[in-house]
């Protein structure tokens, strides 16, 4: 039931971001040109949820949005999974010294405030570190890189405590009397092992990055406009919320059911 | 138990220098800086100027020069001026803390009522249980700041009932610890509910109820102390949440406090406000973890062991 809820919501937004270049030309506007002489349009056949404060197809906007969301989720889920994983079993196989460090800087992470830095990282310019700035793949980059820096930690902590408890086990033992490399064993026996805690923790991660991605555009940190993301346009409704209080209920609503479908999926996996 | 509190002091200590370094590396990093603003306002002035205004204030210096000149000043108890707010740095944070403090500590006490209620009501009635479990995962799901602004436009636009933002009365309360506490009773809900679930499948459940005991009684007199012990762990990971909720509460009802002051002075370039500010607001979420986890210990001496 959770599971094919999740599916369900989550299939809906992916099929709606992978549609947005149809629908576009089906409808014949350009989700990022203003149409100044069309601005606040009611929902009509031309524009089915109207247009915003400068005349831009909300729905296309909307769609363009998913994409961005799904791409930030998708890319920050794997590079903290990836990464936790490895910096977790690294943890769990060396233990000593690489361990108590790894996790005293988990700890750390975690007690920590993560959006007031998060907005820090994300006010860093990319121009002083010889990048460049302003265009939505960059942006979509840097997002993904400080929310990557960020999302390892729950990851890490979850792999080296399965991988502790799996490294007790007698197989482990039997494997290595067999003579297999230790590579060997923690990429065929042990990882194996420990995969479903961490397909958990991965779908969560995709949850929390979207979350956070659009409060970062929201807060003006994020996906910069014309490109629109949910955050952004939410953003840009904040400022309308007296003249055109509607603009902000569609992509918050998108949000919502994204999120949730996420965490409908991860909860439906955990109890299988 | 002091051991500890000295480690846990001493780990804290050491996290707050670290980070101080890193934020003022970042800061570094971050776009123009109080040369290239003080010449913006003056057209006659031109890129030798802002060279020689540079020099002047040692900003030609190397990041690791200036830092250590920072902190030093840090140490002698100098913590310097605020260039947005032109006012010393510590008139700003104190009243901006206990401000903060008061929306937190609302949101958090809502939050947890509300949630270890619904939590409870799930596991002591189990036909209620997926209503409370859709209530949550909606909840989790849910942007602060959408929530926030729908608030404003319900109760403040549309109806007029409630002041849309600003910290004047008590009106302007009910939106800010509204919005937090929605976003945060989710995590108290479910755990609550597994919680209790657990708990009130033991024997020595069952035996109150034999005794006669009345239903009330048996659940928060026998069951809850029990089951409350994984929600202080909640309470504990949830202060970093909470100062996090609270840069986006305050920035959307514009409600002076320690999460705009950090967001006002990293967009407004204000470096000394922002780098205090921040180091502020982490001492003050370790310390709440640190406040969560002894108390756990204490009411659970199974732990300390």
């Amino acid at each position: 039931m959770r599971l094919r809820l999740g599916l369900l919501l989550l299939g809906g937004m992916a099929l709606a971001a992978l549609l947005a270049p149809a629908v576009a030309a089906l409808l014949g506007h350009d989700a990022d040109l203003p149409d100044l002489f069309n601005r606040f349009a009611a929902p009509s056949l031309d524009h089915p949820l109207g247009t915003d404060d400068l005349g831009r197809d909300m729905l296309l906007r909307l769609l363009y949005g998913a994409r961005v969301s799904l791409v930030v989720g998708l890319a920050v889920a794997l590079a903290a999974t990836g990464l936790g994983t490895a910096l977790g079993l690294l943890a769990a196989w060396r233990g000593g010294w690489v361990d108590a460090l790894l996790m005293r800087l988990a700890d750390g992470l975690l007690a920590l405030p993560a959006l007031p830095l998060l907005v820090v990282l994300a006010a860093v310019d990319p121009a002083k570190l010889g990048l460049p700035r302003g265009e939505a793949s960059t942006d979509i980059l840097r997002i993904t890189v400080i929310l990557t820096l960020f999302g390892w930690v729950g990851v890490a902590r979850l792999a080296r405590a399965a991988a502790l408890s799996e490294m007790a086990k007698d197989y482990v033992a039997a494997a290595r009397v067999c003579g297999a490399s230790e590579a060997r064993l923690m990429w065929r026996h042990i990882l194996p092992n420990i995969s479903g805690p961490i397909v958990v923790a991965a779908t969560l991660a995709v949850a929390g990055a979207i979350l956070a991605e659009s409060t970062l555009s929201f807060l003006g940190l994020g996906i910069a406009p014309p490109a629109s993301s949910w955050g952004n346009m939410l953003s840009n409704a904040q400022e309308l919320v007296f003249s055109a209080p509607l603009t902000a209920v569609w992509p918050g609503l998108a949000i919502l059911l994204t999120v949730a479908g996420c965490s409908l999926l991860a909860d439906g996996v955990r109890r299988r | 138990m002091p051991r500890l509190i000295a480690l846990r002091l001493l780990q804290m200590l050491v996290t707050l220098v670290l980070l101080s370094a890193v934020i003022w590396l970042l800061i570094g990093l971050m776009p123009g800086d109080p040369a290239d603003l003080a010449i913006a306002a003056d057209p006659r002035l031109g890129p030798e100027d802002a060279a020689r205004l540079r020099a002047l204030h040692g900003l030609d210096r190397p990041l690791s020069e200036r830092y250590l000149a920072w902190a030093g000043a840090m140490l002698r108890g100098e913590f310097g001026y605020s260039r947005l707010f032109s006012q010393p740095v510590t008139a700003l944070l104190w009243p901006a803390l206990g401000s903060s403090l008061a929306l937190l500590g609302l949101a958090l006490g809502l939050s947890a009522g509300i949630g270890i209620a619904l939590g409870v009501l799930a596991a002591a009635r189990p036909r209620l249980a997926p209503a409370v479990e859709a209530l949550a995962v909606l909840a989790q799901s849910t942007p602060s700041f959408w929530l926030g602004m729908l608030l404003i436009i319900l109760f403040a636009v549309m109806l007029g009932w409630l002041p849309a933002g600003g910290a004047e009365g008590a009106a302007s309360l009910v939106l800010p610890v509204a919005t937090l506490t929605v976003v945060n009773l989710a995590a108290y809900a479910r755990h609550a509910a597994s919680a209790m679930t657990e708990v009130l499948a033991l024997p020595y459940v069952t035996t109150a109820r034999a005794k006669g005991l009345s239903a009330a009684t048996v659940l928060w007199r026998h069951a809850f102390p029990n089951a409350a012990l994984p929600l202080l762990t909640v309470a504990a990971l949830d202060a970093g949440s909470l100062v996090s909720g609270a840069l986006v509460t305050e920035t959307i009802f514009a409600r002076p406090g320690m999460g705009k002051l950090i967001y006002d002075a990293i967009m407004g370039n204000d470096y000394n406000l922002a780098l205090l500010a921040l180091l502020l607001a982490a001492a003050v979420t370790m310390l709440a973890t640190l406040a969560a986890d002894l108390a756990q210990r204490w009411l659970d001496p199974r732990l300390a062991a």
